[in-house]
C-alpha cells in the first residue's frame, strides 16, 4: 500500500547540509498497521512527510496505494492527499471552528455539498464516538477527545492510508490506550492501513504488526512483530522486553509464541542443572505471548541443557560467549 | 449658554470630520494592509509562496512607510493625492496620506497576528489536499480574526491621531479644532473639551477592539 523505494531527503543547500534520509527502503502493506521507532533526529517524522510530501524527498520515490507520488502535478497531489489521512502529535485543529466545522473542513476541500457533508460530519463523530460534542470548540475538549476529532477529520475523505506522527505523546497512558484501541478498530473495520511513528514500545507492542527501527536516516531493523523480535541481536527485542543488566555466562532466552511452555522446569528436570532466573520480561503481542528470560545455568549439563533449548526453536544468546 | 452650544456644535462638526477622514481610510488601510500582511507572511522563508525578492520588496516598502513620521509623509505625498482627489486640501484630500500612513503599519499588525497561527493547523490543511488560497482564507485569516480585530483597533487610534495633524491641511476635525481654539486663541474650555471628546472616543474604540477580540476567541 505504501512503498518507499530509495529515498533520500537532504536539508539545506549550501555549507552546512543535514541527511535526514539516507537511503530508505520500506514496504508497508495494506490493512496493517506499521510502526516506525528511533532516536530523536533519526528522520521519523521527515519519512511520515515524505508519504504524501509534505516534504519532497531529495531522491527516490513514493508510492502509495500504486500511485507515484512524486510525478504528480500539483493538482494531482492534492487531489491523492486527500486519499491520505494524517494525525498529528499537537491535534492542528482550527481552534476558530467547532469540532463539527474541523471534521468538516477536508469535506469542503473535497467539493462535497453542504447536506451530504453535515451527513457525513455527523457519521464520523459516530464513529470516534464524541456525537454529543459536535457543537464544542477545541479549547473545551481534553487532549483524547481533540485526538478524536483529529482522527474523524483524518478519514473524513474514507482514505485507505492514514498517517500518524506521535499521535499519543501528548496524552497520558489512558488516554493513549483508548486512542490506540481507536486506530486498532478503523484498522479492522474499515481495513485502513495505517503508518504511525513513535517512541513508545507500548504503542507498538499494542497496536502494531510490523514496525521498523530508523538510526541517523536508515532503517535498521524491520519486519513483522514476531520475526523480528525473533531476529538473533534484535534491538527492537531488548527494547520491547528489558531485563537486568548481564554478567558474562549469562544465558539469555527469547521466546516468540512458546511462552507458555514449561522450558525452564523442563531443563530442571532432563539435564544436570540447576536454573537462577536473574530476570523475565513477558508481553502479549498480536494474541501471542513473547519475552526473554535471563538465566544462569550451573551445572554439568549446561551445554546439553542450551542445545535442547536451540532445538526447541528458541533464540538462546550467551554472553560475552560470542 | 449660548457659548456652550457654539462649543457643542463646534465639536460634533469637528467629531463628524474626524470620523469620516478615519472611517474612510480606516476602511482603505484594511483593503491594503490586510493583503500586504498576507503576502508578507506567505512570501517568507516557510511560507506557503516562499519568495525572498518579493518579501525583501514588500518588507522595505512598509519599512519605509512606517519610518516616515506622518506630519512629513503628509506633505510628501501631495502630489499623488492631487493626482487622485484633484485637490490637497479639505476632508477628501487627508484620506489620501492617512491612508499610506496606516497600512503599512496596519500589514505589520496582521503579519504578526498572521504568525501566531499554529503552524501545525496549516500543515493539517495542506496534508489535506487544500489550496494555498483556501489555506489563507479558510484558515490563516479566520484563525487570525482575534489578533486581526486587536491590530485593528490600534490602527484606528493610530489614525485618530494622525488625523489631528491631518487637520492642519484644511481636513477639519478634532486636531483642527484643538489648534484653531487652543493654540492660536487660547480658548482653555473648548480645548479641554476637544481633549475630553478624543479621550473618550480613543477610550471607545480600544474597548470595543478588545471586546470583540475576547468574544471572537475560542481558545
Ligand atoms: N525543515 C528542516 N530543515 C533542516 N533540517 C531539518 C528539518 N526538518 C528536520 N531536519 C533535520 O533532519 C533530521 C531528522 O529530523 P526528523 O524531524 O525527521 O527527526 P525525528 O526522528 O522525527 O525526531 P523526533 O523524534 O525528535 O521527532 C534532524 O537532524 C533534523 O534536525
Ligand atoms: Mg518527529
Amino acid at each position: 500500500m505504501i512503498r518507499l523505494s530509495g529515498l533520500r531527503k537532504v536539508y539545506g543547500s549550501r555549507g552546512r547540509e543535514v541527511v535526514a534520509l539516507d537511503g530508505v527502503d520500506l514496504h508497508v502493506r495494506e490493512g496493517e498497521v506499521f510502526g516506525v521507532l528511533g532516536r530523536s533526529g533519526a528522520g521519523k517524522s521527515t519519512l511520515l512527510r515524505c508519504v504524501n510530501l509534505l516534504e519532497r524527498p531529495t531522491a527516490g520515490t513514493v508510492h502509495v496505494d500504486g500511485r507515484e507520488m512524486t510525478s504528480l502535478s500539483s493538482g494531482e497531489l492534492r487531489l491523492a492527499r486527500q486519499g491520505i489521512g494524517m494525525i498529528h502529535q499537537h491535534f492542528a485543529l482550527l481552534s476558530s471552528r467547532t469540532v463539527a466545522g474541523n471534521v468538516a473542513f477536508p469535506l469542503e476541500v473535497m467539493g462535497v455539498p453542504a447536506a451530504e457533508r453535515d451527513r457525513r460530519v455527523a457519521e464520523l463523530l459516530d464513529l470516534v464516538e464524541l456525537g454529543d460534542k459536535a457543537g464544542a470548540y477545541p479549547a473545551q475538549l481534553s487532549g483524547g477527545q481533540k485526538q478524536r476529532v483529529g482522527i474523524a477529520r483524518a478519514l473524513a475523505g474514507r482514505p485507505k492510508v492514514l498517517l500518524s506522527d506521535e499521535a499519543t505523546s501528548a496524552l497520558d497512558p489512558q488516554t493513549t490506550a483508548s486512542i490506540l484501541g481507536l486506530l486498532r478498530r478503523l484498522n479492522r473495520e474499515l481495513g485502513l492501513t495505517v503508518l504511525l511513528i513513535t517512541h513508545e514500545m507500548n504503542v507498538v507492542k499494542s497496536v502494531c504488526d510490523s514496525a521498523a527501527i530508523m538510526r541517523e536516516g536508515r532503517i535498521v531493523e524491520s519486519g513483522e512483530l514476531p520475526a523480528l523480535i525473533a531476529t538473533p541481536g534484535s534491538e527492537l527485542t531488548r527494547e520491547l522486553f528489558p531485563l537486568p543488566e548481564a554478567a558474562p555466562g549469562m544465558v539469555t532466552i527469547t521466546f516468540v509464541g512458546q511462552a507458555d511452555e514449561p522450558v525452564v522446569s523442563e531443563l530442571v528436570r532432563k539435564f544436570d542443572v540447576d536454573v537462577n532466573i536473574i530476570g523475565g520480561s513477558l508481553e502479549t503481542i498480536g494474541g501471542r505471548p513473547m519475552g526473554r528470560l535471563r538465566v544462569e545455568l550451573t551445572g554439568g549439563g549446561s551445554a546439553d541443557a542450551l542445545a535442547y533449548l536451540r532445538d526447541r526453536g528458541l533464540l538462546v544468546d550467551v554472553e560475552g560467549a560470542a | 449658554m449660548n457659548d456652550t452650544n457654539l462649543t457643542a456644535d463646534l465639536l460634533l462638526e469637528a467629531t463628524g470630520q474626524t470620523a469620516v477622514m478615519v472611517g474612510w481610510s480606516t476602511l482603505f488601510s484594511v483593503l491594503i494592509g490586510i493583503p500586504l500582511g498576507v503576502l508578507l507572511v506567505t512570501t517568507s522563508e516557510g511560507g506557503l509562496t516562499p519568495s525572498g525578492p518579493v518579501n525583501r520588496v514588500l518588507g522595505t516598502i512598509v519599512n519605509v512607510g512606517r519610518s516616515l513620521p506622518f506630519i512629513i509623509l503628509m506633505i510628501f505625498v501631495m502630489p499623488l493625492t492631487k493626482l487622485i482627489v484633484g485637490t490637497t486640501m479639505g476632508t477628501a484630500a487627508t484620506i489620501v496620506p492617512l491612508t499610506l500612513g496606516a497600512a503599512p503599519f496596519f500589514a505589520r499588525l496582521v503579519e504578526t497576528a498572521l504568525r501566531e497561527v499554529d503552524r501545525g493547523v496549516v500543515e493539517a490543511a495542506l496534508a489535506m489536499g487544500a489550496t494555498r488560497l483556501r489555506i489563507v482564507t479558510r484558515v490563516l485569516l479566520p484563525e487570525a480574526l482575534p489578533g486581526l480585530v486587536a491590530g485593528l483597533a490600534v490602527t484606528v487610534v493610530a489614525l485618530i491621531s494622525y488625523s489631528a495633524m491631518a487637520g492642519t491641511i484644511g481636513g477639519g476635525g478634532l486636531g483642527d479644532v484643538a489648534i484653531r481654539y487652543g493654540y492660536q486663541r487660547f480658548d482653555t474650555p473648548v480645548m479641554l473639551a476637544t481633549v475630553a471628546v478624543l479621550i473618550v472616543i480613543v477610550q471607545l474604540v480600544q474597548s470595543l477592539g478588545d471586546f470583540t477580540a475576547r468574544k471572537l476567541s475560542r481558545r
